[in-house]
Protein backbone atom coordinates (compact mmCIF):
# COMPACT_ATOMS: atom_id res chain seq x y z
CA UNK A 1 0.00 0.00 0.00
CA UNK A 2 1.03 3.90 -0.64
CA UNK A 3 0.68 4.95 2.74
CA UNK A 4 2.39 2.61 4.86
CA UNK A 5 5.76 2.66 4.66
CA UNK A 6 7.27 0.13 3.00
CA UNK A 7 9.70 -2.15 5.67
CA UNK A 8 12.76 -4.15 4.33
CA UNK A 9 11.82 -7.42 2.73
CA UNK A 10 13.07 -9.94 5.63
CA UNK A 11 12.92 -13.41 6.43
CA UNK A 12 10.11 -13.05 8.62
CA UNK A 13 8.00 -10.92 6.19
CA UNK A 14 8.76 -14.15 3.49
CA UNK A 15 7.19 -16.48 5.81
CA UNK A 16 4.13 -14.22 6.30
CA UNK A 17 3.90 -14.63 2.85
CA UNK A 18 4.17 -18.08 1.87
CA UNK A 19 1.58 -18.82 5.05
CA UNK A 20 -1.26 -16.20 3.30
CA UNK A 21 -0.37 -17.96 0.09
CA UNK A 22 -1.18 -21.53 1.41
CA UNK A 23 -3.93 -20.67 3.72
CA UNK A 24 -5.73 -18.70 1.00
CA UNK A 25 -5.05 -21.68 -1.25
CA UNK A 26 -6.35 -24.31 1.04
CA UNK A 27 -9.50 -22.16 1.23
CA UNK A 28 -9.88 -22.20 -2.39
CA UNK A 29 -9.50 -25.28 -2.53
CA UNK A 30 -11.60 -26.40 -0.01
CA UNK A 31 -14.18 -24.11 -1.63
CA UNK A 32 -13.76 -26.37 -4.77
CA UNK A 33 -14.55 -29.12 -2.89
CA UNK A 34 -17.50 -27.80 -1.37
CA UNK A 35 -18.62 -26.81 -5.11
CA UNK A 36 -17.91 -30.26 -6.38
CA UNK A 37 -19.61 -32.36 -4.13
CA UNK A 38 -23.22 -31.64 -5.08
CA UNK A 39 -21.97 -31.91 -9.06
CA UNK A 40 -20.73 -35.10 -8.38
CA UNK A 41 -23.34 -36.50 -5.11
CA UNK A 42 -26.15 -35.54 -8.39
CA UNK A 43 -25.14 -38.26 -10.65
CA UNK A 44 -26.26 -40.69 -7.90
CA UNK A 45 -29.66 -42.64 -7.72
CA UNK A 46 -32.21 -40.15 -7.77
CA UNK A 47 -34.74 -40.48 -4.86
CA UNK A 48 -37.31 -41.69 -7.07
CA UNK A 49 -34.92 -44.05 -8.17
CA UNK A 50 -34.30 -45.08 -4.58
CA UNK A 51 -37.66 -45.25 -3.55
CA UNK A 52 -38.29 -48.76 -5.57
CA UNK A 53 -40.90 -50.58 -4.08
CA UNK A 54 -39.87 -54.30 -3.54
CA UNK A 55 -41.61 -57.47 -6.20
CA UNK A 56 -44.15 -60.00 -4.74
CA UNK A 57 -43.96 -63.26 -6.91
CA UNK A 58 -46.93 -65.68 -6.58
CA UNK A 59 -45.00 -69.30 -7.21
CA UNK A 60 -47.92 -71.53 -7.58
CA UNK A 61 -47.75 -71.78 -11.16
CA UNK A 62 -44.22 -72.83 -11.20
CA UNK A 63 -43.86 -76.66 -11.60
CA UNK A 64 -40.44 -78.55 -10.65
CA UNK A 65 -38.14 -77.91 -12.62
CA UNK A 66 -39.25 -74.58 -14.31
CA UNK A 67 -37.89 -71.06 -13.76
CA UNK A 68 -39.29 -67.76 -14.00
CA UNK A 69 -37.67 -64.75 -14.62
CA UNK A 70 -39.44 -61.33 -12.71
CA UNK A 71 -37.83 -57.74 -12.65
CA UNK A 72 -36.76 -56.16 -9.22
CA UNK A 73 -34.98 -52.51 -9.46
CA UNK A 74 -35.01 -53.01 -13.45
CA UNK A 75 -32.94 -56.27 -13.06
CA UNK A 76 -34.18 -59.82 -13.61
CA UNK A 77 -34.35 -62.09 -10.72
CA UNK A 78 -34.50 -65.70 -11.79
CA UNK A 79 -36.40 -68.07 -9.28
CA UNK A 80 -36.02 -71.88 -10.14
CA UNK A 81 -38.24 -74.87 -8.29
CA UNK A 82 -35.04 -77.18 -8.65
CA UNK A 83 -35.40 -81.04 -9.10
CA UNK A 84 -34.35 -83.05 -6.60
CA UNK A 85 -31.07 -84.25 -8.80
CA UNK A 86 -30.56 -80.78 -9.25
CA UNK A 87 -30.36 -80.02 -5.51
CA UNK A 88 -28.45 -83.64 -4.55
CA UNK A 89 -25.59 -82.09 -7.06
CA UNK A 90 -25.29 -78.68 -5.75
CA UNK A 91 -24.64 -80.49 -2.30
CA UNK A 92 -22.51 -82.98 -3.53
CA UNK A 93 -19.84 -80.58 -4.83
CA UNK A 94 -16.76 -79.74 -2.02
CA UNK A 95 -16.51 -76.61 -1.57
CA UNK A 96 -12.48 -77.14 -2.22
CA UNK A 97 -13.80 -77.47 -6.04
CA UNK A 98 -15.45 -73.93 -6.11
CA UNK A 99 -13.92 -70.41 -7.32
CA UNK A 100 -16.12 -68.65 -4.73
CA UNK A 101 -16.91 -71.18 -2.00
CA UNK A 102 -20.20 -71.04 -0.17
CA UNK A 103 -22.87 -74.03 0.44
CA UNK A 104 -26.04 -74.60 -0.98
CA UNK A 105 -27.69 -74.78 2.03
CA UNK A 106 -26.74 -71.14 2.18
CA UNK A 107 -27.99 -70.15 -0.67
CA UNK A 108 -31.72 -71.12 -0.10
CA UNK A 109 -34.01 -69.97 2.61
CA UNK A 110 -36.27 -71.10 5.44
CA UNK A 111 -40.05 -70.39 4.92
CA UNK A 112 -40.57 -67.48 7.54
CA UNK A 113 -44.08 -69.11 7.79
CA UNK A 114 -43.60 -72.31 8.10
CA UNK A 115 -40.04 -72.47 9.26
CA UNK A 116 -39.58 -75.37 6.57
CA UNK A 117 -36.45 -75.36 4.66
CA UNK A 118 -37.15 -74.62 1.22
CA UNK A 119 -34.45 -76.15 -0.88
CA UNK A 120 -36.06 -76.13 -4.15
CA UNK A 121 -36.43 -72.73 -4.79
CA UNK A 122 -33.17 -70.48 -5.83
CA UNK A 123 -33.69 -67.08 -5.62
CA UNK A 124 -30.66 -65.17 -7.29
CA UNK A 125 -30.29 -61.48 -9.41
CA UNK A 126 -29.91 -63.08 -13.29
CA UNK A 127 -26.71 -61.01 -13.62
CA UNK A 128 -23.48 -62.11 -14.37
CA UNK A 129 -21.25 -61.07 -11.46
CA UNK A 130 -18.43 -60.75 -14.59
CA UNK A 131 -19.85 -58.20 -16.65
CA UNK A 132 -23.69 -57.64 -15.98
CA UNK A 133 -25.29 -59.66 -18.61
CA UNK A 134 -28.17 -61.74 -18.31
CA UNK A 135 -26.79 -65.59 -18.50
CA UNK A 136 -28.75 -68.45 -20.35
CA UNK A 137 -30.68 -70.94 -18.87
CA UNK A 138 -33.95 -69.67 -17.68
CA UNK A 139 -35.66 -72.15 -20.75
CA UNK A 140 -34.97 -76.08 -20.85
CA UNK A 141 -33.81 -75.06 -24.57
CA UNK A 142 -31.11 -72.46 -23.43
CA UNK A 143 -27.73 -73.80 -23.11
CA UNK A 144 -26.95 -74.42 -19.41
CA UNK A 145 -23.19 -74.80 -19.43
CA UNK A 146 -21.06 -77.85 -18.26
CA UNK A 147 -22.82 -77.94 -14.60
CA UNK A 148 -26.48 -78.09 -15.17
CA UNK A 149 -27.11 -74.25 -14.65
CA UNK A 150 -26.55 -71.27 -16.19
CA UNK A 151 -23.81 -70.07 -18.85
CA UNK A 152 -22.78 -66.74 -19.82
CA UNK A 153 -22.81 -66.09 -23.59
CA UNK A 154 -21.08 -62.69 -22.77
CA UNK A 155 -17.62 -63.75 -22.24
CA UNK A 156 -18.18 -67.73 -20.90
CA UNK A 157 -18.76 -67.82 -17.53
CA UNK A 158 -20.75 -71.00 -16.00
CA UNK A 159 -22.83 -71.24 -13.12
CA UNK A 160 -23.85 -74.91 -11.40
CA UNK A 161 -27.37 -75.72 -10.52
CA UNK A 162 -26.98 -73.54 -7.33
CA UNK A 163 -26.11 -70.12 -9.14
CA UNK A 164 -22.18 -70.50 -8.11
CA UNK A 165 -19.48 -70.12 -10.54
CA UNK A 166 -17.38 -72.84 -11.70
CA UNK A 167 -15.99 -71.91 -14.67
CA UNK A 168 -15.18 -68.19 -16.74
CA UNK A 169 -13.90 -65.03 -16.33
CA UNK A 170 -16.83 -64.35 -13.60
CA UNK A 171 -15.13 -63.65 -10.14
CA UNK A 172 -18.11 -64.51 -7.77
CA UNK A 173 -21.43 -66.73 -7.46
CA UNK A 174 -25.14 -65.25 -9.06
CA UNK A 175 -26.15 -62.64 -6.23
CA UNK A 176 -29.04 -63.48 -3.60
CA UNK A 177 -31.39 -60.94 -3.46
CA UNK A 178 -32.98 -59.89 0.11
CA UNK A 179 -36.45 -62.19 -0.20
CA UNK A 180 -39.03 -63.62 2.68
CA UNK A 181 -41.53 -66.33 1.72
CA UNK A 182 -44.72 -64.61 3.34
CA UNK A 183 -46.50 -67.86 2.47
CA UNK A 184 -46.58 -70.90 1.27
CA UNK A 185 -46.94 -69.50 -2.51
CA UNK A 186 -45.32 -66.19 -2.23
CA UNK A 187 -42.25 -64.68 -2.55
CA UNK A 188 -41.61 -61.09 -1.66
CA UNK A 189 -38.26 -59.26 -3.09
CA UNK A 190 -36.32 -56.96 -1.81
CA UNK B 1 3.29 -15.86 -31.23
CA UNK B 2 2.93 -14.08 -34.36
CA UNK B 3 2.34 -10.58 -33.49
CA UNK B 4 6.42 -9.91 -34.45
CA UNK B 5 5.93 -11.73 -38.08
CA UNK B 6 3.07 -9.64 -39.08
CA UNK B 7 2.62 -10.33 -42.76
CA UNK B 8 1.60 -7.44 -45.12
CA UNK B 9 -1.70 -7.70 -46.47
CA UNK B 10 -3.07 -6.20 -49.28
CA UNK B 11 -6.36 -6.52 -48.92
CA UNK B 12 -7.29 -3.50 -46.69
CA UNK B 13 -10.32 -5.04 -44.60
CA UNK B 14 -7.63 -8.25 -43.69
CA UNK B 15 -5.29 -6.09 -42.88
CA UNK B 16 -7.46 -4.09 -40.83
CA UNK B 17 -8.67 -6.85 -38.79
CA UNK B 18 -5.25 -8.33 -38.93
CA UNK B 19 -3.68 -4.79 -36.92
CA UNK B 20 -6.04 -5.60 -33.88
CA UNK B 21 -6.67 -9.27 -33.52
CA UNK B 22 -3.66 -11.12 -36.04
CA UNK B 23 -5.84 -14.04 -36.63
CA UNK B 24 -4.64 -13.97 -40.74
CA UNK B 25 -1.10 -13.72 -39.87
CA UNK B 26 -1.61 -16.75 -37.50
CA UNK B 27 -2.78 -18.79 -40.58
CA UNK B 28 -0.38 -17.87 -42.41
CA UNK B 29 2.44 -18.79 -40.13
CA UNK B 30 1.07 -22.13 -39.09
CA UNK B 31 -0.64 -23.33 -42.09
CA UNK B 32 0.83 -21.50 -45.12
CA UNK B 33 4.49 -20.75 -44.79
CA UNK B 34 4.85 -23.23 -41.78
CA UNK B 35 8.28 -25.44 -42.92
CA UNK B 36 7.42 -29.16 -43.64
CA UNK B 37 9.99 -31.88 -44.41
CA UNK B 38 9.42 -32.38 -48.41
CA UNK B 39 9.79 -36.25 -48.05
CA UNK B 40 6.13 -37.33 -46.46
CA UNK B 41 5.02 -40.29 -47.99
CA UNK B 42 0.83 -40.61 -48.16
CA UNK B 43 0.72 -42.02 -44.53
CA UNK B 44 1.24 -38.19 -43.36
CA UNK B 45 -2.24 -37.56 -44.79
CA UNK B 46 -4.07 -39.29 -41.86
CA UNK B 47 -3.82 -36.53 -39.30
CA UNK B 48 -5.07 -33.91 -41.49
CA UNK B 49 -8.19 -37.05 -42.79
CA UNK B 50 -8.65 -37.61 -38.96
CA UNK B 51 -9.10 -33.56 -38.73
CA UNK B 52 -11.23 -33.63 -41.00
CA UNK B 53 -13.69 -36.70 -39.76
CA UNK B 54 -13.87 -34.06 -36.31
CA UNK B 55 -15.26 -31.47 -37.96
CA UNK B 56 -17.61 -34.35 -40.41
CA UNK B 57 -18.94 -35.87 -36.83
CA UNK B 58 -19.58 -32.87 -35.36
CA UNK B 59 -21.27 -30.74 -37.98
CA UNK B 60 -23.53 -33.81 -38.21
CA UNK B 61 -24.00 -34.71 -35.26
CA UNK B 62 -25.64 -31.02 -34.32
CA UNK B 63 -28.12 -32.31 -36.74
CA UNK B 64 -29.02 -35.15 -35.42
CA UNK B 65 -29.29 -33.83 -31.72
CA UNK B 66 -31.92 -31.52 -33.38
CA UNK B 67 -34.27 -34.53 -33.76
CA UNK B 68 -33.12 -36.99 -31.50
CA UNK B 69 -34.98 -37.70 -27.79
CA UNK B 70 -32.70 -38.87 -24.87
CA UNK B 71 -35.53 -40.98 -23.04
CA UNK B 72 -35.55 -44.91 -22.85
CA UNK B 73 -38.86 -44.35 -24.05
CA UNK B 74 -38.55 -42.49 -27.10
CA UNK B 75 -34.78 -43.16 -28.32
CA UNK B 76 -35.10 -46.07 -30.46
CA UNK B 77 -38.36 -44.35 -32.12
CA UNK B 78 -36.88 -41.30 -32.65
CA UNK B 79 -33.82 -42.76 -34.41
CA UNK B 80 -35.99 -44.38 -36.61
CA UNK B 81 -37.51 -41.23 -37.28
CA UNK B 82 -34.51 -40.10 -38.29
CA UNK B 83 -33.83 -42.32 -40.90
CA UNK B 84 -37.68 -42.97 -42.01
CA UNK B 85 -39.32 -39.38 -42.09
CA UNK B 86 -36.94 -36.49 -41.32
CA UNK B 87 -35.37 -34.90 -45.05
CA UNK B 88 -32.11 -36.24 -45.67
CA UNK B 89 -31.89 -37.94 -42.00
CA UNK B 90 -30.78 -41.32 -43.58
CA UNK B 91 -28.38 -39.67 -44.94
CA UNK B 92 -27.00 -37.40 -41.94
CA UNK B 93 -27.07 -40.38 -39.76
CA UNK B 94 -25.33 -42.94 -41.91
CA UNK B 95 -22.77 -40.40 -42.35
CA UNK B 96 -22.28 -39.83 -38.97
CA UNK B 97 -22.74 -43.58 -38.02
CA UNK B 98 -20.09 -44.89 -40.53
CA UNK B 99 -18.42 -41.28 -39.71
CA UNK B 100 -17.08 -43.09 -36.56
CA UNK B 101 -15.56 -45.76 -38.05
CA UNK B 102 -13.76 -43.64 -40.91
CA UNK B 103 -12.75 -41.48 -37.63
CA UNK B 104 -10.23 -44.12 -36.14
CA UNK B 105 -9.26 -45.96 -39.47
CA UNK B 106 -8.02 -42.73 -39.95
CA UNK B 107 -6.30 -42.26 -36.46
CA UNK B 108 -5.43 -45.64 -35.90
CA UNK B 109 -3.22 -45.77 -39.06
CA UNK B 110 -2.23 -42.01 -37.78
CA UNK B 111 -0.73 -43.66 -35.00
CA UNK B 112 0.68 -46.78 -36.34
CA UNK B 113 2.41 -44.45 -38.43
CA UNK B 114 4.07 -42.58 -35.69
CA UNK B 115 4.96 -46.26 -34.01
CA UNK B 116 6.66 -47.35 -37.57
CA UNK B 117 8.49 -43.85 -37.68
CA UNK B 118 9.54 -42.89 -34.23
CA UNK B 119 7.43 -39.84 -34.02
CA UNK B 120 6.45 -40.07 -30.47
CA UNK B 121 10.73 -39.93 -29.53
CA UNK B 122 12.26 -36.75 -28.04
CA UNK B 123 11.27 -33.88 -28.26
CA UNK B 124 7.92 -35.17 -29.38
CA UNK B 125 7.05 -36.90 -26.17
CA UNK B 126 4.27 -34.50 -25.39
CA UNK B 127 3.00 -34.21 -28.86
CA UNK B 128 2.44 -38.09 -28.34
CA UNK B 129 0.50 -38.13 -25.14
CA UNK B 130 -2.06 -36.04 -25.95
CA UNK B 131 -2.14 -37.78 -29.11
CA UNK B 132 -2.64 -40.60 -26.89
CA UNK B 133 -5.47 -38.48 -24.60
CA UNK B 134 -7.34 -37.68 -27.90
CA UNK B 135 -7.22 -41.46 -28.82
CA UNK B 136 -8.80 -41.93 -24.82
CA UNK B 137 -11.73 -39.30 -25.38
CA UNK B 138 -12.39 -40.81 -28.56
CA UNK B 139 -13.17 -44.05 -27.16
CA UNK B 140 -15.14 -42.53 -24.34
CA UNK B 141 -17.21 -40.48 -27.13
CA UNK B 142 -17.56 -43.40 -29.85
CA UNK B 143 -18.82 -45.78 -27.13
CA UNK B 144 -21.70 -43.47 -25.28
CA UNK B 145 -22.56 -42.47 -29.33
CA UNK B 146 -23.18 -46.26 -29.63
CA UNK B 147 -25.47 -46.33 -26.50
CA UNK B 148 -27.85 -43.58 -27.45
CA UNK B 149 -29.98 -45.46 -30.28
CA UNK B 150 -30.84 -47.70 -27.55
CA UNK B 151 -30.58 -51.23 -29.59
CA UNK B 152 -30.25 -54.28 -27.92
CA UNK B 153 -26.19 -53.82 -28.74
CA UNK B 154 -26.68 -50.23 -26.99
CA UNK B 155 -28.04 -51.58 -23.92
CA UNK B 156 -25.29 -54.56 -23.16
CA UNK B 157 -22.49 -53.26 -24.60
CA UNK B 158 -23.22 -50.00 -22.12
CA UNK B 159 -23.61 -52.81 -19.25
CA UNK B 160 -20.80 -54.36 -19.92
CA UNK B 161 -18.39 -51.46 -20.20
CA UNK B 162 -19.79 -49.45 -17.13
CA UNK B 163 -19.18 -52.97 -15.52
CA UNK B 164 -15.74 -52.75 -15.75
CA UNK B 165 -15.69 -50.39 -12.86
CA UNK B 166 -16.93 -53.01 -10.57
CA UNK B 167 -13.64 -54.36 -10.85
CA UNK B 168 -12.14 -51.94 -8.85
CA UNK B 169 -11.79 -53.38 -5.11
CA UNK B 170 -14.11 -52.58 -2.46
CA UNK B 171 -15.14 -49.37 -4.18
CA UNK B 172 -15.92 -51.02 -7.55
CA UNK B 173 -20.11 -51.10 -6.87
CA UNK B 174 -20.43 -47.22 -5.38
CA UNK B 175 -18.95 -46.36 -8.88
CA UNK B 176 -21.03 -48.04 -11.11
CA UNK B 177 -24.03 -46.97 -9.00
CA UNK B 178 -23.27 -43.60 -9.29
CA UNK B 179 -22.41 -43.59 -13.25
CA UNK B 180 -25.51 -45.31 -13.58
CA UNK B 181 -27.23 -42.87 -11.41
CA UNK B 182 -29.45 -45.95 -10.42
CA UNK B 183 -29.48 -49.92 -10.14
CA UNK B 184 -29.06 -51.00 -13.74
CA UNK B 185 -28.67 -49.16 -17.20
CA UNK B 186 -31.86 -46.71 -17.52
CA UNK B 187 -33.13 -43.70 -18.56
CA UNK B 188 -30.57 -41.25 -15.84
CA UNK B 189 -27.49 -43.34 -17.70
CA UNK B 190 -29.03 -42.71 -21.12
CA UNK B 191 -29.30 -38.90 -20.05
CA UNK B 192 -25.53 -38.35 -19.12
CA UNK B 193 -24.23 -40.50 -21.82
CA UNK B 194 -26.30 -38.13 -24.37
CA UNK B 195 -24.78 -34.83 -22.36
CA UNK B 196 -21.02 -36.17 -22.80
CA UNK B 197 -21.26 -37.28 -26.10
CA UNK B 198 -22.25 -33.65 -27.46
CA UNK B 199 -19.53 -32.72 -24.56
CA UNK B 200 -16.70 -34.41 -25.49
CA UNK B 201 -16.17 -33.66 -29.02
CA UNK B 202 -15.28 -30.19 -27.89
CA UNK B 203 -13.34 -31.72 -25.72
CA UNK B 204 -11.54 -33.44 -28.08
CA UNK B 205 -11.13 -30.21 -30.46
CA UNK B 206 -9.44 -28.67 -27.88
CA UNK B 207 -7.20 -31.53 -26.68
CA UNK B 208 -6.51 -31.46 -30.94
CA UNK B 209 -5.62 -27.72 -30.57
CA UNK B 210 -2.87 -28.36 -28.23
CA UNK B 211 -1.79 -31.70 -30.29
CA UNK B 212 -1.24 -29.44 -33.66
CA UNK B 213 0.13 -26.69 -31.33
CA UNK B 214 2.87 -29.25 -29.79
CA UNK B 215 3.67 -30.01 -33.19
CA UNK B 216 4.16 -26.58 -34.47
CA UNK B 217 6.66 -26.47 -31.97
CA UNK B 218 9.12 -29.34 -32.78
CA UNK B 219 7.86 -29.71 -36.38
CA UNK B 220 6.88 -32.75 -38.64
CA UNK B 221 8.95 -35.78 -38.36
CA UNK B 222 9.24 -37.74 -41.29
CA UNK B 223 9.97 -40.97 -43.20
CA UNK B 224 14.10 -41.34 -41.98
CA UNK B 225 13.47 -40.08 -38.78
CA UNK B 226 16.22 -37.13 -39.07
CA UNK B 227 15.13 -33.93 -38.59
CA UNK B 228 15.67 -31.56 -41.36
CA UNK B 229 19.36 -29.92 -41.37
CA UNK B 230 18.02 -26.43 -43.45
CA UNK B 231 15.96 -24.59 -45.65
CA UNK B 232 16.22 -26.20 -48.37
CA UNK B 233 14.94 -29.80 -46.91
CA UNK B 234 11.76 -28.45 -46.25
CA UNK B 235 8.98 -26.59 -48.12
CA UNK B 236 5.93 -24.20 -46.95
CA UNK B 237 2.85 -26.32 -45.88
CA UNK B 238 0.77 -24.46 -48.95
CA UNK B 239 0.47 -25.11 -51.42
CA UNK B 240 2.26 -28.23 -51.23
CA UNK B 241 0.63 -30.36 -48.20
CA UNK B 242 -2.49 -28.41 -48.66
CA UNK B 243 -2.42 -30.20 -52.05
CA UNK B 244 -1.52 -33.10 -51.28
CA UNK B 245 -3.56 -34.01 -47.98
CA UNK B 246 -6.83 -32.48 -51.02
CA UNK B 247 -5.86 -35.44 -53.24
CA UNK B 248 -5.44 -37.82 -50.17
CA UNK B 249 -8.96 -36.87 -48.47
CA UNK B 250 -10.57 -36.86 -52.07
CA UNK B 251 -9.44 -40.66 -51.92
CA UNK B 252 -10.64 -41.10 -48.89
CA UNK B 253 -14.12 -39.59 -48.86
CA UNK B 254 -14.67 -41.81 -52.24
CA UNK B 255 -14.00 -44.30 -50.10
CA UNK B 256 -16.16 -43.15 -47.25
CA UNK B 257 -19.30 -42.71 -49.59
CA UNK B 258 -18.59 -45.80 -50.93
CA UNK B 259 -19.02 -47.21 -47.31
CA UNK B 260 -22.40 -44.59 -46.55
CA UNK B 261 -24.35 -45.09 -49.83
CA UNK B 262 -23.79 -48.57 -50.56
CA UNK B 263 -22.80 -50.92 -47.08
CA UNK B 264 -24.00 -48.34 -44.49
CA UNK B 265 -24.47 -50.97 -42.03
CA UNK B 266 -21.48 -53.78 -43.02
CA UNK B 267 -19.84 -52.32 -40.08
CA UNK B 268 -22.82 -52.25 -37.36
CA UNK B 269 -24.33 -55.22 -35.86
CA UNK B 270 -27.89 -55.97 -36.75
CA UNK B 271 -29.44 -56.75 -33.29
CA UNK B 272 -28.99 -52.99 -32.71
CA UNK B 273 -31.80 -52.50 -34.52
CA UNK B 274 -33.82 -54.36 -32.18
CA UNK B 275 -34.83 -52.01 -29.13
CA UNK B 276 -32.81 -52.48 -25.60
CA UNK B 277 -34.26 -55.41 -23.69
CA UNK B 278 -32.95 -55.19 -20.30
CA UNK B 279 -34.29 -59.04 -19.66
CA UNK B 280 -32.89 -60.80 -22.52
CA UNK B 281 -28.82 -60.39 -23.40
CA UNK B 282 -28.32 -61.13 -27.07
CA UNK B 283 -26.33 -64.33 -27.72
CA UNK B 284 -22.97 -62.78 -28.52
CA UNK B 285 -22.20 -59.09 -27.39
CA UNK B 286 -19.91 -57.49 -29.58
CA UNK B 287 -18.58 -54.23 -29.24
CA UNK B 288 -18.16 -52.16 -32.73
CA UNK B 289 -14.37 -53.09 -34.46
CA UNK B 290 -12.37 -50.17 -33.53
CA UNK B 291 -12.57 -51.88 -29.87
CA UNK B 292 -12.48 -55.69 -30.83
CA UNK B 293 -8.89 -55.93 -29.70
CA UNK B 294 -9.39 -54.00 -26.72
CA UNK B 295 -12.40 -56.54 -25.55
CA UNK B 296 -10.08 -59.40 -26.73
CA UNK B 297 -7.43 -58.63 -24.00
CA UNK B 298 -10.51 -58.39 -22.05
CA UNK B 299 -11.63 -61.70 -22.13
CA UNK B 300 -7.66 -63.26 -22.32
CA UNK B 301 -7.39 -63.14 -18.83
CA UNK B 302 -9.31 -66.22 -17.29
CA UNK B 303 -7.05 -66.85 -13.92
CA UNK B 304 -7.18 -65.93 -10.77
CA UNK B 305 -3.69 -64.52 -9.46
CA UNK B 306 -3.71 -65.67 -5.87
CA UNK B 307 -1.07 -65.51 -2.82
CA UNK B 308 1.11 -68.57 -3.25
CA UNK B 309 -0.24 -71.62 -1.77
CA UNK B 310 -3.69 -70.08 -0.38
CA UNK B 311 -6.75 -69.19 -1.68
CA UNK B 312 -6.49 -65.43 -1.32
CA UNK B 313 -7.13 -63.85 -3.92
CA UNK B 314 -4.71 -61.00 -5.34
CA UNK B 315 -6.23 -59.93 -8.43
CA UNK B 316 -9.42 -61.97 -9.53
CA UNK B 317 -9.71 -62.77 -13.29
CA UNK B 318 -12.17 -60.01 -13.84
CA UNK B 319 -9.82 -57.26 -12.35
CA UNK B 320 -7.02 -58.56 -14.17
CA UNK B 321 -8.55 -58.08 -17.74
CA UNK B 322 -9.69 -54.41 -17.04
CA UNK B 323 -6.28 -54.11 -15.89
CA UNK B 324 -4.71 -55.39 -18.90
CA UNK B 325 -7.26 -54.19 -21.18
CA UNK B 326 -6.39 -50.30 -19.61
CA UNK B 327 -3.00 -51.18 -19.49
CA UNK B 328 -2.59 -51.85 -23.66
CA UNK B 329 -3.86 -48.09 -23.90
CA UNK B 330 -1.43 -46.86 -20.70
CA UNK B 331 1.91 -48.59 -22.99
CA UNK B 332 1.00 -46.36 -25.53
CA UNK B 333 1.23 -43.11 -23.11
CA UNK B 334 4.57 -44.41 -21.62
CA UNK B 335 6.19 -45.14 -25.26
CA UNK B 336 8.54 -42.55 -25.56
CA UNK B 337 10.14 -44.19 -22.12
CA UNK B 338 10.22 -47.86 -23.02
CA UNK B 339 11.93 -47.23 -26.35
CA UNK B 340 15.20 -46.25 -25.32
CA UNK B 341 16.86 -46.53 -29.38
CA UNK B 342 17.88 -43.36 -30.50
CA UNK B 343 16.94 -44.01 -34.29
CA UNK B 344 14.03 -42.73 -34.75
CA UNK B 345 12.80 -44.31 -37.77
CA UNK B 346 12.24 -48.15 -38.26
CA UNK B 347 14.08 -47.65 -41.59
CA UNK B 348 17.14 -47.85 -40.35
CA UNK B 349 16.12 -50.54 -37.08
CA UNK B 350 16.16 -53.96 -38.91
CA UNK B 351 14.92 -55.81 -35.89
CA UNK B 352 12.33 -53.03 -34.68
CA UNK B 353 10.96 -53.23 -38.53
CA UNK B 354 9.99 -56.97 -37.86
CA UNK B 355 8.68 -56.61 -34.37
CA UNK B 356 6.15 -54.04 -35.85
CA UNK B 357 5.04 -56.07 -37.91
CA UNK B 358 4.79 -58.88 -35.64
CA UNK B 359 2.65 -56.23 -33.41
CA UNK B 360 0.49 -55.01 -36.12
CA UNK B 361 -0.62 -58.71 -37.01
CA UNK B 362 -0.70 -59.30 -33.27
CA UNK B 363 -3.65 -56.79 -33.08
CA UNK B 364 -5.23 -57.88 -36.26
CA UNK B 365 -5.63 -60.98 -34.64
CA UNK B 366 -6.99 -59.56 -31.61
CA UNK B 367 -9.80 -57.92 -33.46
CA UNK B 368 -10.79 -60.88 -35.26
CA UNK B 369 -10.44 -62.72 -31.67
CA UNK B 370 -12.53 -59.94 -30.22
CA UNK B 371 -15.37 -60.46 -32.91
CA UNK B 372 -15.47 -64.46 -32.15
CA UNK B 373 -17.44 -66.32 -29.50
CA UNK B 374 -15.67 -66.87 -25.89
CA UNK B 375 -14.81 -70.07 -27.46
CA UNK B 376 -12.04 -72.16 -27.72
CA UNK B 377 -9.52 -72.17 -29.85
CA UNK B 378 -10.67 -68.36 -30.17
CA UNK B 379 -9.66 -68.40 -26.33
CA UNK B 380 -6.45 -69.46 -26.77
CA UNK B 381 -4.96 -67.81 -29.69
CA UNK B 382 -6.46 -64.50 -28.22
CA UNK B 383 -3.98 -64.93 -24.99
CA UNK B 384 -0.88 -65.50 -27.83
CA UNK B 385 -1.66 -62.15 -29.36
CA UNK B 386 -2.38 -60.69 -25.80
CA UNK B 387 1.34 -61.64 -24.32
CA UNK B 388 2.66 -60.73 -28.11
CA UNK B 389 1.15 -57.20 -27.54
CA UNK B 390 2.87 -56.56 -24.50
CA UNK B 391 6.00 -57.95 -25.11
CA UNK B 392 6.20 -56.08 -27.91
CA UNK B 393 5.57 -52.93 -25.81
Amino acid sequence: MADQPSRPADDHDDERRDFLTLTAGAMAGVGACCVAWPLVQSMNPAADVLALASTEVDLSQVKEGQSITVVWRGKPVFIRRRTQAEIDEARAVPESDLKDPQSDQDRVKQSNFSGQDMPQWLVMIGVCTHLGCVPLGQKPTDPHGNYDGWFCPCHGSQYDSSGRIRQGPAPKNLEIPPYQFTDANHVKIG
Amino acid sequence: MASSERVNFKNPVIKWVDERLPLFSLMHKEYAAFPTPKNFNYLWNFGALAMFMLVAMIATGVFLAMYYTPSTDHAFNSVERIMRDVNWGWMIRYIHMNGASMFFIAVYVHIFRGIYYGSYKKPRELLWILGVIILLLMMATAFMGYVLPWGQMSFWGATVITNLFSAIPLVGDKIVTWLWGGFSVDNPTLNRFYALHYLLPFVIFAVVFLHVAALHISGSNNPTGIDPKSAKDTVPFHPYYTAKDCFGLTVFLIFYALVVFYAPNALGDPDNYIPANPMVTPAHIVPEWYFLPFYAILRSFVWDIHIPFTHVVLISSKLGGVILMFGAVAMLLILPWLDKSPVRSAMFRPLYKKLFWVFVVACLVLGYIGGKPPEQPYVFIGQIATFVYFAFS
